[in-house]
């Protein structure tokens, strides 16, 4: 009886953590955005600089998801296969976007990229813009959210051996037939959990992309960077309903893993 | 196709794992790799099939320098001790796969996916997964995606080593026939010196990365190259200076020359055979096997006093 009550108890305290930490703040947004009903959060959606800004963060992400997912296979198969001087480096340095606050990350491309900044001076002669432009934007966001299908690739790669791409290359198969027909499925959850992930940061990112951007309304200004915009210009009913646009997003990644989850464990 | 291993090397940081071993494997023959685990058999193996660079010496695949060729050049099927079974295929594709990334017409594969299927008795299992598989169907599975691209050398490394006893035991017999249909040259690498006599013709024992002997069964057996050799085919104790096997000790009521005291200390009947076990002088436990006829002709009971008379013995340097 006494387990029971402990559970009980254990329960409730995780649940009134999660009901202060998370659920409160998300449900105050939601309740926020519908008091006045449907028709103000949708106006606040469409003007035309919202939609601007949610279309260049589909943008960011749809450049910066299948680059980082390329890398992170790539990366995660160069870890876990091959032996080469440097591995345990480029292990290490995989995790470093976690670590690091995105403002530094978007500081260090503005010394790079900048003016006064290693690339700046050629990158300006030749008439390319990258700061308060897309490509820093994109830069950004791809650092940010690197680590992601690397992170979820590589223990499942650990996990699976080389056993099968072995047995493959003894029937005949290239090392490109081995990696689309045995190792790609093999390993396909992981990498879909990964993308999903990645999405999720990309749509989410604010700091990095808020010093590169420049936040030019209707130009380099993208759905985070809105609801801040909007929030300042003291417009809560548009901050509200972009940030419950991406809250919805953010919900249904969650839907998306917790489907994902258990079927990655069963293989 | 014959293979030909010579001179080869192969170190793994300090521990060398295959030291120096030529070998010869004559066409459509069925050669056993005989070692304690840690001998560098497997290596051996994995070198032939390409899947290991050798740091020293040549593979020839029917006469050709094959040592550099990459694996998928080399015309080998291999089987894997755990299955190494493509888990998102079914069986039919598990075995389809040799035959599809050589972009056979499909017609072609499904009649020979077929045919692999009957050989491996597993015809109605085409649709089923491995995982949905038992270990000796799995590495039934194995065998038959390794020789549906007719490839013309077999190699397995410890086929049988999951599998529990009986399963064991059935599929060992089952690769003897089937080697006798198939006839393709094949090499398995086994610890099992019972397994490698049951089914080889030929029997290469390596220890130590060395390769101490090669042989066929009974030559292994009656003539040991060495001490390894002799210890590890087949039983072996030491009685005196030399190393006598324990069925050919003769038990003699009186002293002779070259016998040795002993003491019986227990007797087990094992239906047709006798096992006896005795004390020498020294205290030292000697294991003496006859038949039960023998063993009923000379009356012998516990606690007896014997002279041990060994009528084969060797003794190695």
């Amino acid at each position: 009886m006494r387990s029971r009550v402990q559970r009980l108890g254990l329960r409730s305290v995780v649940l009134a953590y999660l009901a202060v930490i998370l659920v409160g703040p998300l449900g105050i947004v939601f309740y926020r955005t519908f008091e006045d009903g449907f028709g103000p959060a949708w106006d606040a959606l469409t003007t035309p600089e919202t939609i601007h800004a949610f279309k260049l963060t589909l943008i960011i992400t749809a450049i910066a998801v299948p680059v980082n997912t390329v890398f992170g296979i790539v990366c995660g198969l160069a870890i876990v296969r091959r032996k080469f001087p440097g591995k345990g480096v480029l292990n290490a340095f995989i995790d470093l976007p976690l670590a690091l606050s995105p403002v530094v990350v978007g500081l260090a491309l503005f010394l790079l990229y900048g003016a006064e900044g290693w690339f700046g001076g050629w990158l300006d002669d030749h008439g390319i813009q990258v700061l308060f432009a897309l490509p820093s934007m994109v830069i950004a966001t791809i650092f940010v959210s690197l680590p992601f299908v690397a992170r979820e690739v590589i223990p499942t790669l650990r996990e699976i051996g080389d056993e099968q791409e072995q047995a493959a290359r003894t029937l005949g198969a290239s090392g490109w037939q081995t990696f689309w027909s045995i190792t790609l499925p093999s390993i396909r959850w992981a990498v879909i959990y990964g993308v999903i992930l990645t999405t999720a940061r990309c749509l989410g990112e604010y700091g990095a992309v808020a010093v590169v951007s420049g936040r030019l309304q209707g130009q380099t200004e993208t759905a985070t960077l809105r609801v801040q915009e909007r929030w300042e210009s003291f417009d809560l009913a548009g901050a509200y309903a972009i940030s419950i646009a991406l809250a919805t997003v953010a919900i249904l990644v969650l839907v998306a893993m917790t489907v994902i989850r258990p079927r990655e464990e069963a293989h | 196709m014959s293979i030909h291993v010579r001179n080869v090397s192969k170190r793994f940081r300090d521990f060398v794992a295959v030291d120096d071993v030529s070998l010869e494997v004559e066409s459509g023959s069925l050669t056993a790799l005989l070692g304690p685990s840690g001998s560098g058999k497997s290596t051996l193996l994995r070198i032939i099939a390409g899947l290991e660079t050798p740091d020293a010496g040549q593979i020839l695949l029917s006469g050709n320098d094959a040592t550099a060729l990459k694996p998928q050049k080399r015309n080998v099927g291999f089987v894997f001790q755990h299955y190494a079974a493509f888990k998102h295929m079914t069986v039919r594709e598990n075995i389809a796969f040799g035959l599809k990334v050589r972009k056979r017409p499909k017609p072609e594969i499904q009649q020979r996916v077929d045919e692999l299927l009957n050989l491996v008795q597993l015809q109605n299992f085409g649709d089923r997964y491995p995982a949905q598989l038992s270990g000796g169907q799995r590495q039934r599975m194995g065998l038959a995606r390794a020789l549906a691209p007719e490839p013309q050398v077999l190699l397995l490394d410890e086929p049988f080593g999951a599998l529990d006893a009986r399963v064991r035991a059935e599929l060992r017999e089952w690769l003897r026939q089937l080697h006798d249909v198939v006839h393709v040259t094949t090499v398995f690498v086994t610890h099992d010196q019972e397994e490698a006599m049951e089914i080889s013709d030929q029997i290469a024992v390596i220890n130590h990365g060395r390769l101490e002997q090669v042989g066929n069964p009974r030559e292994l057996y009656d003539e040991p190259a060495s001490e390894f050799v002799m210890t590890f085919v087949g039983d072996a104790q030491p009685i005196g200076n030399y190393l006598v096997r324990s069925h050919d000790l003769d038990l003699l009521t009186e002293p002779t020359d070259g016998a040795v005291e002993a003491m019986i200390v227990r007797v087990t009947i094992l239906g047709r055979d006798v096992k006896v076990e005795l004390h020498d002088t020294g205290g030292s436990e000697i294991l003496a096997l006859m038949t039960r006829d023998q063993f009923d002709e000379g009356g012998f009971w516990r606690g007896q006093q014997v002279w041990l008379h060994p009528k084969r013995e060797r003794a190695f340097a």
